[in-house]
């Protein structure tokens, strides 16, 4: 049962994807040109929402569906991981046009070469595993 | 019902994101689509000989099945929930910069037929464009810990230093490549 409710908010996310277009290259393309609020106005507001949830989740003590508190986790301080590893990240989204869940809804949407993306992700993936131990964090 | 099929305005959209979120939160998960990647080297075998995938990835099998979702609501949309012309409506101004670049079908398709037609698995250049831009996306999401879903939504919901960090990042990296490279490689 619960397999299904976590298939279902994915089929959720990934209808939104195609929807709102945050899944097409040309969307990514023009808003790293700074020539549509269409982009920005997606990520902004879901995050205007997020900070106001979140903080509303806190202040009462909400409970998830087992009935535990919610607790949200801290980021490890750091600089240089999230600046370069952000950095290549950004480069890779503006060239394949899709972050990580954009590429598997594309998939599904029958754009099949986002799969040379999705493998080239992997593999990506796996040279940072492989590497991990000798970057600087 | 006719507005469901018209492309989403930022405002649904956006909330609709929010509301991805809450559900995970809701269920005792959180939202970070990156973090698949991981752990599906960890069950291709990448953790045979390294550290960072040898880990129990069934632990992981509910997000993975988020995963699956994003694919088949990728399928239910395209099929059921669009109009046959998916074309975003694009600045002007972008579709005349990119077809100066050479993609034509710029504001008149989904994704650039350019790099997204079936053809593009015989093209030496159209492979190396997608195998490097994904390379990088796994390799950058891994290395800050988070991608899009993770840090730009979950981690400044939170208020996270780290995630704004990476989030400037990611638009350090999308602003290099749109205006330094791609007017090298295309």
């Amino acid at each position: 049962m619960k397999n299904i409710l976590y298939i279902f908010i994915g089929i959720f996310f990934g209808i939104i994807l195609i929807k709102s277009e945050a899944a097409s290259w040309f969307r990514i393309y023009e808003m790293f040109q700074f020539q549509s609020f269409h982009m920005y106005g997606i990520i902004g507001s879901a995050v205007g929402l997020g900070v106001i949830s979140v903080a509303v989740i806190k202040r009462f003590n909400a409970k998830n569906i087992k009935g535990n508190q919610i607790i949200f986790s801290n980021k490890e301080r750091s600089l240089f991981r999230y600046l370069i590893g952000g950095v290549l990240f950004g480069l890779g989204w503006a060239l394949s046009g899709a972050c990580p869940g954009p590429m598997f809804t594309l998939f599904g949407a029958g754009f099949l070469p986002i799969l040379i993306s999705i493998i080239g992700a992997l593999l990506g993936t796996w040279a940072y595993g492989l590497l991990k131990d000798k970057l600087p964090h | 019902m006719n507005w469901i099929l018209e492309p989403w305005p930022w405002y649904i959209s956006g909330p609709l994101i929010t509301l991805t979120m809450l559900a995970l939160i809701y269920v005792g998960k959180s939202f970070g689509m990156s973090s698949n990647l991981r752990t599906l080297c960890a069950s291709l075998g990448a953790g045979k000989n390294c550290d960072f995938f040898s880990f129990d990835w069934k632990t992981q099998k509910w997000n993975l099945l988020v995963l699956l979702g994003t694919v088949i609501g990728g399928f239910i949309a395209v099929n059921f929930l669009s109009l046959e012309n998916m074309s975003p409506k694009l600045n002007p101004d972008t579709i005349t910069q990119l077809r100066n670049l050479g993609f034509m079908s710029a504001g008149e398709s989904y994704l650039p037929i350019e790099l997204f037609d079936n053809n593009i698995f015989t093209s030496f250049k159209g492979v190396l464009v997608l195998l490097t831009g994904g390379f990088l996306v796994g390799f950058g999401a891994r290395y800050a810990g988070g991608c899009t879903s993770g840090h730009a939504i979950s981690g400044l919901s939170n208020l996270q230093l780290p995630s704004l960090i990476a989030v400037i990042g990611f638009f350090i990296g999308g602003l290099i490549m749109i205006h330094l490279i791609f007017p090298l490689i295309f």
